[in-house]
C-alpha cells in the first residue's frame, strides 16, 4: 500500500506537508483549575490541570525551590476500534514520563515552591500522534489554569513514507504502515527541543528531513493555537469589555 | 478543504470485527488537467492537449476519453497504442486496476509516464465535486461505476461543451445509466472501429468473439468459483500450487505444492483444464487407484497424438505418482508471448492460430486482418480468455518484431522471452556518467592507497573488454608473500539512488548473447573507465593478503586503491609466460607464484568436498560481417583459468566473512543449497546399471565417487556423469543474511560455509551491493538508508535471482539459435552419447556442439517403420534385436536442420552407428569431410577478424 500516491496525495487526501484539521476548546470543565479539549483529525484529547496546590501525596518529594509536576496519561477504553481493557498500562506509564519531561521544561517551577501541579490528559479517540496531541492539550490546559510558563510546548509527529518522503502529522494508518516515525516537542519561540523520540531505528540521513518537517508542523500548530487562545480570551474578556476596548 | 470520514468494517486475523473510521479530506485544488481550462490550476506536467484532432467517424465532436476499469484491464494493449491520446484516468480506476492486476497497473503507469501520450490522472476521490459517498448496501463495483459516471458528468459540465468527454465502457448496465445521465458513452470497440486503424483493431482483446462459440459443446470441465476453491483449500480437499507444463509433452504437467514431497502429476487435456505454464492453480487429487506415471512420450501437438496412444496412458505403470485435476486457476501468470502465426489452410479468413516460441505455452487463436503482412513475422500476442468451448486460448495481436530468421528479430525474441531489459540507456542514466575524458585527479587519492608501482596484471578470456579483476604477488622481506586481488571500483561511479544505480539494479547482470552483449552499466563504464585495462590508471577495490609460502593467510586487509595494470593478458598469454622459464620479469615470477598458490588452494578446496562439475560449453567463431557462426569450439580450460578462479573464490569468501561479521542482518550473500537426495535418484540408478556406485550423501562423497567413476572404454563417461550431476543441483541464490540461519548459508558446490560475489561489479549488481557494504565496513564510505534495510535488500536479491536465471536461459537460447544457423544446409555425422532413455526416444548429447537432441525410436504419425524397439523401464534400455541402448552409450548420429517448422527449427538426429537394419542410415562422412575442409579454410581467414562473442568465466 502506497502511503503517498504518485499524485502526491496521502491516503486521506492530504499532501505530505499538510496537517490534519485542528479544533479546540479551552475551559471545558469547571472543577479543575484549567482544562482544554483538542482534536487533531480523529485524535481527540482532553486535558485537566489542578494546581498549584499544597503537596498532598508523597510529601517527601516536596522541594523548597521548585514545584512538583505530577502527570498522568491515559487512554479511554473506548478510544480505539477495539475496546481497551484498562485505561493505563506500561505504554502509558512511559508516555506519562515523557509528558512530565516536556512540560517541566516550560513551566516556571521556581515560582511555585513547596507546591504541586497536576496534569491529567486522556485520549478520547486515538488516530495517530496521541502523545503530540496530549502535549498540545496540556499546554492549553496549563494556560487556562493561568500557570506561568516560559513559553508554549508544542509537539508534532512525522513519519517516513516509501522510505524517502517525510509525512507530517501522521495518522494511525501511516504510523503503522510506514517506516519509522519521529515525535518532537519544542519550545517554538526559542526553538529549544523539549523531547525527541523515534519509534524505531532511523537512518541518519533521514533524521534531518523528518525532524525539520516535524518542527515545521510544530510551528504551524503553534500559530494556530495561539490564534485560538487569543480569540478565546477576547471572547471571555469581552463581557468586561477588555479586548475590544483600546 | 472539507473533511468527511470514511467508515468501514473489517475483520481482523483473530476474527474480531472492527469498525474503522478514517478521515477523508476533499480538496478544491485539484485541476481538470486540460490546457483548455482557464479556471483550474494546471498541476501536471503533461496536460491534455488544447487542440484535439481525432477523426472518428463514430464520434465527430472534439473530445477527450475517459476509460473505466474494465477497459483498462482488458484492453491495455490497445491503450498502449500511440493512436489513443488525451485520456483521463480516474484515481478510482487506477486503484481498482492496481487491486485487480499488478502487471496491467505497471503498464498503465508506464503509459501515464509517457508525456507524449497525454494521459492525465484525475484524483476524483479527493475532489470536492466528484466525491460521492457510498450508499448503504451498494456493492463496491457499483460504487466505483457511479464514481466514474459522476466524474464524467462533472467533466462534461466543467468544459461546458467546448470539449466533450467520452466515457469508454463495456459494461452494459453502467453504459445505459451513463447515457441516461447524458454522458457521451460508447464501447472501446465501437470507438476504435470509427478510427479505421487496422493495427489498433487487431490489438483489441478477443473477449467478444467467444460469444459465437458458446453454442458448441464444452471441451473442458468448468472451473470452480473462488469461494468454492477457498472452501476446498480450507477443508484440504483441494490443493494450491504452481503449474509447470512438461517440456516434452504438451498434455502433461506438474503442480508443485509447497510442503508436498512429490509434485502432482496432471495428464490429458481435461485434467490440465486450461492451466498455462506458471499459473497458480487449484488441484484436486484423484483417489489412489487412478494415479498414474509420466508417459515418457514426446508429444508436441495434437497432430502428433494418436488417439489410441492417448488411451494407453492407463496401462498400469510400475511406480505411481499422485495424479490430479485442475479445478480452478487461482492466479493467472499470463504474459505476452513471442511467436509466429501458423500458416492457415483456409484462405481469406481472419481467424488464425498463433504458435508461441516457448513450447510450454499452448497455441493461441487470434483474429487479424493483417495476415498477409504478419505471416512471415515474429509477433507478440497476449491471451485474453480461455473459454470452456475452445480448444485453444483466445488472444490478440500486440506488435510485430520483424522478419522470421533475421538476427535482430530472433535476438529480440530471445530477450523478450526471457524478460531481459535491453532498451537503450535513458538520458537520465547517461547523465550520471562522468565525461569521457575523465582521469584520476589528486582528490581521488584521498582515502585510497597508491598501488600504481605494484606489478599488477589481469588475465581474462581473449576479446574481453570489461576487465573487472587484476592480480599481483610479491615476495616480502620475511619470506612471506603479498598477494593482491584488485577489483574495478564500480561504486565510485554508480552512487546509490541515482538513475544509473536504479537501472543497473533492474538489469542485475550483463547478458552475453553470441555476438551481442547487453550491458548492465553503459559502455563508457563497463569497457573503459571501470575496466582495469593494461597501462592505465584505474580506481580499484583491493583485497591484500599476506600469505605464507604454503598459502596460509597471515593477515588480510581491504582497501580502496589506485592501480596501474602492467599488462592485460589472455589465459593463453599468461600460460605461455608461466611455462617459459627464461622469463624472470616481476610479472612472470608473480604469476608463477600465484599459480603455485592456486594449486594449493584448489587442493584444499577439493579436500573440503568442492565439486568439479561440467556443462558442455561451447563458443562460436562468428563472421565479422554477417555475424553468422562459422564454427564452434569447446571452451578450453587452461591452468591459468583455474588460477584466476581460485583467487576470485578466495576474495569472495574473505569478503563474505568480513561483511557478515559487520552486517549480520543485511549482508548480501550467495548460497547454494544442498540438493535433496531425490534429485539424484535417476542418476544413481543409471550409473548403477553400469556398475558404478555413486555416493551422494555429502558433496565430498559425491566428489570422490565422481572422481572414481572412470570407464576405460568410454573416456567421455566421467564428463557425462558430471554433466548429469550438474543437472541434479539446485540453483545458487543471493539472499540477505538476516533472512536465513548461518547453517543455511552453505555453498554446496564450493563446499564453502559462507560465500558472496565481490569480484565482478561491472557485470553483476550483487557485487555492487557487496562493494558498498565492504566500503562501509572499512569506513571508506558512509551508509545509505537503502543499504541498511533488510526488506529492501531481500527484494533486490530476489530480483537479482530472477534476472540471473533468466539471463542464463537467454544465453543458452542464443547458443541454440546460433547452432541452428550454423546447421543451415549442413549435414554432419558426429559422435554422441545417450543422456536419457525415454519410452519412444533417446536423448543424445553431442559434446562437440554442446548440443542435446532427441532421436525418435518409434515412428512418427503417418510413417511406417520396420524396426521396432522394446523399452525396458526397469533397466532404462531400448532394445532392437541384438542392439541395446543404455544411458551413457556412445553412438554416431547424423545431424541436420529441419526447417519445415519455421518457428521451431530443430536439429534432427538420425542414427548412423550402431547400424540397425531399416532404421539407421549410411554414413555421410565423405560429404562432411568436404564441408569441414572448406569450412576450416574459411575459418582461418575469419578467425583473425572475427568478432568473438564475449566469453566469460564459468559461473562460480
Amino acid at each position: 500500500m502506497d502511503l503517498l500516491s504518485r499524485q502526491g496525495l496521502r491516503t486521506d487526501g492530504r499532501r505530505s506537508d499538510e496537517l490534519r484539521r485542528i479544533r479546540c476548546k479551552m475551559g471545558v470543565f469547571n472543577q479543575p483549575d484549567g482544562s482544554a479539549y483538542l482534536e487533531q483529525g480523529n485524535t481527540k484529547v482532553v486535558a485537566a490541570v489542578y494546581g498549584p496546590h499544597e503537596i498532598r501525596t508523597n510529601r517527601s518529594k516536596a522541594s523548597n525551590e521548585n514545584a512538583v509536576i505530577n502527570c498522568q496519561y491515559s487512554m479511554a477504553t473506548f478510544s480505539r476500534s477495539e475496546r481497551k481493557r484498562r485505561p493505563r498500562d506500561n505504554k502509558s506509564a512511559e508516555l506519562t514520563l515523557h509528558l512530565k519531561q516536556a512540560m517541566t521544561t516550560a513551566i516556571k517551577t521556581d515560582l511555585y515552591p513547596k507546591s504541586q501541579i497536576d496534569i491529567f490528559v486522556q485520549v478520547l479517540q486515538s488516530d495517530g500522534g496521541n502523545y503530540s496531541v496530549c502535549v498540545n492539550a496540556a499546554t492549553l490546559a496549563l494556560i487556562d489554569a493561568g500557570i506561568a510558563m516560559e513559553e508554549f510546548v508544542i509537539s508534532c509527529t512525522s513519519s517516513l513514507a516509501n522510505g524517502e518522503t517525510p509525512l507530517v502529522d501522521s495518522s494511525n494508518l501511516e504510523e503503522t504502515m510506514g517506516g519509522p516515525s519521529l515525535t518532537v516537542a519544542i519550545l517554538p519561540i526559542s526553538g529549544k527541543i523539549a523531547m525527541l523520540e523515534t519509534s524505531q531505528r532511523m537512518h541518519i540521513n533521514h533524521v534531518e528531513p523528518v525532524l525539520s518537517e516535524a518542527v515545521r508542523g510544530c510551528r504551524y500548530i503553534y500559530d494556530k493555537l495561539n490564534k485560538i487562545i487569543k480569540k478565546h480570551y477576547e471572547e471571555i474578556g469581552s463581557a468586561s469589555n477588555w479586548g475590544t476596548e483600546e | 478543504m472539507r473533511v468527511t470520514s470514511k467508515t468501514f468494517i473489517r475483520k481482523t486475523k483473530r476474527g474480531n470485527i472492527l469498525k474503522i473510521v478514517r478521515e477523508h479530506y476533499l480538496r478544491d485544488d485539484i485541476g481538470c488537467g486540460s490546457k483548455v481550462c482557464t479556471k483550474c490550476k494546471l498541476n501536471t506536467e503533461q496536460p491534455l492537449e488544447k487542440i484535439v484532432t481525432v477523426n472518428n467517424t463514430n464520434f465527430t465532436d472534439k473530445h477527450y476519453l475517459l476509460v473505466d476499469t474494465n477497459v483498462v484491464l482488458h484492453q491495455i494493449d490497445a491503450l498502449e497504442d500511440d493512436t489513443l491520446k488525451n485520456v483521463i484516468i480516474l484515481q478510482t480506476v487506477l486503484e481498482e486496476v492496481k487491486h485487480l492486476s499488478h502487471s496491467v497497473y505497471k503498464r498503465l503507469i508506464d503509459i501515464i509516464g509517457n508525456y507524449s501520450r497525454c494521459f492525465y490522472v484525475f484524483v476524483n476521490v479527493y475532489h470536492r465535486d466528484t466525491y460521492v459517498e457510498r450508499f448503504r448496501g451498494e456493492s463496491p463495483n457499483d460504487y466505483n461505476d457511479r464514481m466514474i459516471r459522476v466524474a464524467a458528468l462533472w467533466y462534461n459540465k466543467h468544459f461546458k461543451g467546448t470539449i466533450k468527454v467520452l466515457l469508454l465502457s463495456s459494461d452494459k448496465v453502467s453504459k445505459a445509466k451513463a447515457i441516461d445521465e447524458g454522458i457521451p458513452t460508447m464501447s472501446l470497440e465501437q470507438y476504435v472501429s470509427g478510427l479505421n486503424n487496422v493495427t489498433l483493431t487487431d490489438k483489441l482483446s478477443n473477449r467478444t468473439c467467444m460469444v459465437e462459440e458458446t453454442s458448441k459443446e464444452p471441451i473442458f470441465p468448468p472451473h470452480l468459483t473462488p469461494a468454492q476453491i477457498h472452501q476446498g483449500i480450507k477443508s484440504g480437499k483441494i490443493m494450491q500450487g504452481t503449474f509447470f507444463a512438461s517440456n516434452d509433452n504438451f498434455l502433461e504437467g506438474n503442480v508443485f505444492v509447497e510442503g508436498q514431497e512429490k509434485n502432482i502429476l496432471l495428464q490429458g487435456r481435461e485434467n490440465l483444464n486450461r492451466a498455462i505454464n506458471g499459473d497458480i492453480v487449484a488441484v484436486k487429487l484423484f483417489t489412489e487407484d487412478q494415479w498414474s506415471a509420466p508417459t515418457n512420450l514426446v508429444i508436441a501437438d495434437y497432430d502428433d497424438l494418436d488417439l489410441e496412444n492417448d488411451r494407453s496412458i492407463n496401462e498400469t505403470p510400475k511406480e505411481r505418482y499422485p495424479t490430479g485435476q485442475v479445478v480452478g486457476i487461482i492466479r493467472k501468470k499470463w504474459r505476452q508471448y513471442c511467436g509466429i502465426i501458423q500458416h492457415s489452410l483456409v484462405e481469406n479468413t481472419n481467424r488464425h492460430l498463433f504458435v508461441p516460441a516457448e513450447k510450454k505455452i499452448p497455441k493461441i487463436r487470434i483474429e487479424t486482418r493483417q495476415y498477409d503482412k504478419l505471416k512471415d513475422q515474429r509477433v507478440i500476442i497476449a491471451i485474453d480468455t480461455w473459454p470452456r468451448t475452445s480448444r485453444y486460448p483466445l488472444g490478440h495481436f500486440v506488435r510485430s518484431l520483424g522478419k522470421i530468421g533475421e538476427r535482430e528479430a530472433e535476438n529480440e525474441v530471445i530477450l523478450l522471452e526471457h524478460d531481459v531489459p535491453h532498451s537503450k540507456f535513458s538520458d537520465q542514466v547517461l547523465a550520471c556518467l562522468p565525461k569521457e575524458t575523465w582521469t584520476i585527479t589528486a582528490s581521488d587519492f584521498v582515502g585510497r592507497k597508491d598501488f600504481r608501482n605494484l606489478d599488477i596484471c589481469s588475465v581474462d578470456p581473449p576479446g574481453c573488454t570489461d576487465i573487472d579483476d587484476a592480480l599481483h604477488c610479491m615476495l616480502l622481506n620475511n619470506g612471506n608473500f603479498q598477494v593482491g586481488v584488485h577489483i574495478a571500483d564500480v561504486t565510485h561511479f554508480v552512487k546509490p539512488g541515482t538513475a544509473i544505480d536504479l537501472e543497473a539494479s533492474q538489469r542485475a547482470t550483463t547478458v552475453y548473447l553470441t555476438g551481442r552483449r547487453i550491458d548492465m552499466v553503459p559502455g563508457l563504464l563497463s569497457s573503459n573507465l571501470c575496466s582495469l585495462r593494461g597501462g592505465e590508471e584505474r580506481l580499484a577495490f583491493s583485497c591484500v593478503w599476506e600469505m605464507t609460502p604454503d598459502a596460509n593467510i597471515v593477515n588480510s586487509s581491504f582497501t580502496k586503491s589506485v592501480i596501474k595494470s602492467k599488462a592485460a593478458m589472455t589465459y593463453e598469454q599468461a600460460q605461455l609466460i608461466i611455462d617459459d622459464q627464461d622469463q624472470n620479469t616481476p610479472i612472470a615470477t608473480g604469476l608463477r607464484q600465484l599459480n603455485k598458490f592456486a594449486k594449493i588452494l584448489k587442493k584444499r578446496r577439493m579436500d573440503a568436498g568442492a565439486l568439479v562439475l561440467a556443462s558442455p560449453e561451447i563458443r562460436f567463431l562468428v563472421d565479422s560481417e554477417t555475424r553468422d557462426p562459422l564454427d564452434v569450439e569447446v571452451k578450453q580450460i587452461k591452468e591459468t583459468n583455474s588460477m584466476v578462479e581460485e583467487f576470485m573464490l578466495l576474495a569472495n569468501i574473505e569478503v563474505a566473512k568480513k561483511i557478515y561479521s559487520d552486517f549480520p542482518e543485511f549482508a548480501v550473500l550467495r548460497r547454494h543449497p544442498k540438493p535433496p537426495p531425490s534429485n539424484f535418484e535417476s542418476l544413481v540408478k543409471a550409473a548403477a546399471h553400469l556398475g558404478v556406485k555413486l555416493n551422494v550423501d555429502t558433496s565430498k562423497d559425491l566428489a570422490n565417487s565422481l572422481d572414481k567413476a572412470i570407464k576405460l572404454d568410454n573416456p567421455f563417461f566421467n564428463t557425462m556423469l558430471r554433466i548429469l550431476a550438474t543437472r541434479c543441483m539446485l540453483q545458487a541464490i543471493y539472499f540477505a543474511s538476516g533472512t536465513k540461519t548461518y547453517d543455511e548459508f552453505l555453498h554446496y558446490g564450493l563446499a564453502a560455509p559462507i560465500y558472496t560475489h565481490f569480484t565482478s561489479p561491472i557485470r553483476r549488481y550483487a557485487d555492487v551491493l557487496v562493494h558498498r557494504l565492504l566500503a562501509v565496513s572499512i569506513a571508506a564510505e558512509t551508509t545509505t538508508p537503502e543499504l541498511l534495510d533488510k526488506r529492501k535488500i531481500e527484494t533486490l536479491c530476489q530480483n537479482l535471482n530472477v534476472r540471473t536465471r533468466m539471463s542464463a536461459y537467454a544465453e543458452r537460447a542464443s547458443v541454440a539459435l546460433n547452432t541452428h544457423i550454423f546447421f543451415r544446409g549442413k549435414i554432419r555425422d558426429e559422435e554422441g552419447y545417450i543422456l536419457y532413455v525415454r519410452k519412444n526416444a533417446l536423448q543424445i548429447l553431442i559434446p562437440k556442439y554442446g548440443l542435446e537432441g532427441t532421436l525418435f525410436l518409434s515412428p512418427r504419425k503417418g510413417q511406417v517403420q520396420a524396426a521396432t524397439f522394446t523399452y525396458n523401464e526397469e533397466e532404462q534400455t531400448q532394445r532392437c534385436g541384438k542392439i541395446v541402448f543404455r544411458t551413457f552409450d556412445p553412438v554416431v548420429v547424423q545431424l541436420s536442420l529441419d526447417s519445415s517448422n519455421v518457428q521451431h527449427e530443430r536439429i534432427v538426429l538420425k542414427l548412423v552407428k550402431p547400424e540397425i537394419l531399416n532404421f539407421s542410415i549410411p554414413s555421410t562422412n565423405v560429404s562432411t569431410c568436404a564441408t569441414t575442409a572448406q569450412q576450416s579454410q574459411k575459418n582461418t581467414e575469419a578467425s583473425e577478424s572475427s568478432l568473438q562473442p564475449q566469453p566469460k568465466r564459468a559461473k562460480i
